[in-house]
């Protein structure tokens, strides 16, 4: 099974590209420290401002700072937010989901409307209203997306589990007495596992996007700790005499939330039956 | 359709219990009381006046009789006085909101009028270059930065061709303006934000009329039709179109709250006079009555707007009608 879904995503050349980008990404964050040509964090006055060249191949910001160099660190920074941001997000999503369209009825019927409840308010206004109030930090960060972005997966894993909770196999693992938590954990959830899968691959790419927004309002990660939000944001003030550093933040962030919205929906179409009978 | 109705308005009941309650659980799980503001400000006030505060913001009574307030005040619409300008908050609302209307009912036209087409055709002619050239397309809106996207273009035809305004909604010389001329001026400054704002927001919709119509073409009814040799374009337009965007309605109704919320960034980067930077100048400042207004009138705007969708969804789609008889 994983062979054909392996094979579809081959052979769907924008889910393909999107792999390419996310994988170029992990590596680099993964390879910085030695990647790197310079320290992130550095500052060298003497060198400021310069444009892309030999020395410094996408220049220097106002302090001297390497930008090729910061970047690099800060693939580090965009991806441990998207990923914990998801990660918080999954585990409530998928529990509530599980939960709401296991038991049905009251339960099912009063977490639904929480959720409808959540989807009212704008999400971002949540985000900035907590971040706000509380120290912005990377850790705030992450956890506040995740705390907000739950509830469409929530939803899609009812979904998922009220198809299956009917299903023979279910019932007769209820008929010989199995634990409510093995049926959760053996029966339904890996049968929810593909929405989960593709609204998690989203959900990243929408998490950094997230954190560059907050960044550019002051209220994301915070300096000297390099996030590709923060660079576009300092690059701002120098955008008329140092377009390198608001152009390649920018770039940086729209390839990787593409990419992970190509492969995102490269997955749906791999995992969802329907699309491909 | 009267049974339907009645069924869907009752339902916003509890929706607007939870919006009343989750507003009021922000306001107090805040850090700091709106009295610190006033207090913690001014050296003089002592302990003894601090409690007095409390006891004239209603603060020392239990939590369920500061609901119940909240809640009759929420029935008025009277979020309080801006902490800044001692202004009423709904006022200040009253102020911003047609100019955050109008943004958002522009771009939702311009995102309906591109994506229908676009995602109808990507469906009938799947994996051509068009259907992979669009998805990369839409997705790159999605994917875009819409500040920093905003800020180039703002330079390119704000500063390097000088065509376009960058900034407000009004030029100063706008009250001596006749009527052509304002209405050319503010079409002016609505171009930038409307066109980025529209091709961000155009995943979504464009995606869900492609996987829509997919669906759609999957049917018998379409295979019969097509079987019977019926012309290709009455078949895509007459028979298929039709029925795959009806759910859309729905969707266009979900979209608003990431309109309002998108608006937070965008009107603070382009200094538009809407709700968003009301908002996040409210946070900023940490004006609680405003920003819990702003909240508030945001998710009363969805519910409305949710509402809205279901009902013309009902109307327009019987199965929807007697299936929740």
């Amino acid at each position: 099974m994983l062979k054909i879904y392996w094979q579809r995503i081959r052979h769907n050349k924008l889910a393909a590209a999107g792999l390419v980008i996310i994988t170029v990404l992990t590596l680099a964050a993964l390879l910085s420290s030695f990647v790197a040509p310079y320290d992130p964090v550095g500052q060298n006055i003497s060198a400021r401002l310069q444009g892309p060249g030999a020395a410094h191949y996408l220049g220097t910001d106002d302090l001297g700072r390497d930008v090729f160099s910061r970047m690099l660190y800060g693939s580090r920074i965009s991806l441990s937010i998207g990923i914990i941001a998801v990660g918080i997000a999954v585990l409530i999503g998928t529990a509530i989901g599980i939960i709401s369209g296991y038991f049905g009825g009251k339960i099912d019927s009063l977490l639904m409307r929480l959720v409808d409840i959540v989807l009212c308010f704008p999400t971002f206004f949540l985000i900035l209203l907590v971040i706000a109030f509380l120290e912005p930090s990377i850790y705030n960060v992450m956890i506040v997306i995740g705390l907000t972005s739950w509830p469409g997966l929530a939803r899609l894993v009812r979904a998922q589990v009220l198809t299956i909770r009917t299903r023979e196999f279910v019932q007769a693992a209820e008929l010989i007495g199995t634990s409510r938590l093995k049926i959760f954990f053996i029966h339904l959830l890996p049968n929810t596992i593909s929405p989960i899968i593709v609204s998690a691959t989203l959900g990243v790419g929408d998490a950094i996007l997230t954190e560059s927004g907050l960044s550019f309002l002051g209220l994301g990660v915070q300096p000297p700790m390099p996030s590709w939000g923060q660079m576009l944001t300092l690059g701002k003030d120098y955008i008329h005499m140092a377009w390198w550093l608001s152009l390649f933040p920018g770039l940086a962030i729209l390839a990787t939330v593409l990419g992970f919205n190509l492969l995102g929906e490269g997955l749906r179409d791999a995992l969802d039956p329907r699309i491909n009978d | 359709m009267a049974n339907y109705l009645i069924k869907r308005l009752l339902y916003t009941i509890p929706m607007l219990i939870g919006i009343t309650l989750i507003t009021f659980a922000i306001m107090h799980i805040v850090p700091g009381k709106p009295t610190d503001f006033m207090s913690d400000m001014n050296a003089r006030v002592s302990a003894d006046s601090k409690i007095k505060l409390a006891r004239l913001y209603g603060l020392d009574k239990p939590w369920y009789e500061q609901y119940w307030n909240w809640l009759k005040r929420f029935g008025k619409l009277d979020f309080g006085n801006s902490f800044k300008d001692g202004r009423p908050s709904i006022k200040k609302i009253a102020e911003r909101l047609p100019a955050s209307l109008l943004l958002n009912i522009l771009s939702l036209t311009f995102i309906f009028c591109a994506a229908v087409p676009i995602g109808i055709y990507s469906a009938v002619r799947r994996n051509s270059l068009f259907d992979k050239a669009m998805t990369v397309f839409v997705f790159a809106g999605f994917s875009v930065p819409a500040f920093w996207l905003a800020l180039l273009l703002m330079i390119l035809f704000g500063l390097k061709l000088g065509l376009l305004p960058i900034s407000g909604l009004h030029s100063l010389d706008y009250s001596d303006m006749g009527f052509f001329s304002r209405v050319l001026d503010t079409s002016k400054h609505l171009i930038l934000p409307v066109v980025i704002s529209a091709f961000t927001g155009l995943a979504g919709l464009s995606r869900y009329a492609r996987s829509s119509m997919l669906d759609v073409l999957k049917q018998d009814y379409i295979k019969t039709a097509y079987s019977l040799g019926l012309p290709e374009n009455k078949i895509i337009f007459y028979y298929a179109a039709k029925n795959a965007l009806l759910p859309i309605i729905t969707i266009l109704g979900l979209s608003l709250p990431a309109l309002i919320g998108g608006g937070f960034i965008f009107e603070t980067i382009f200094a538009y006079p809407g709700m968003g930077r009301l908002g996040y100048e409210a946070v900023m400042a940490r004006d609680y009555p405003v920003v819990m207004a702003v909240g508030s009138i945001a998710a009363l705007l969805t519910l409305l707007g949710n509402l809205i969708a279901d009902l013309t969804y009902a109307w327009a789609d019987p199965r929807i009608r007697y299936r929740n008889r």
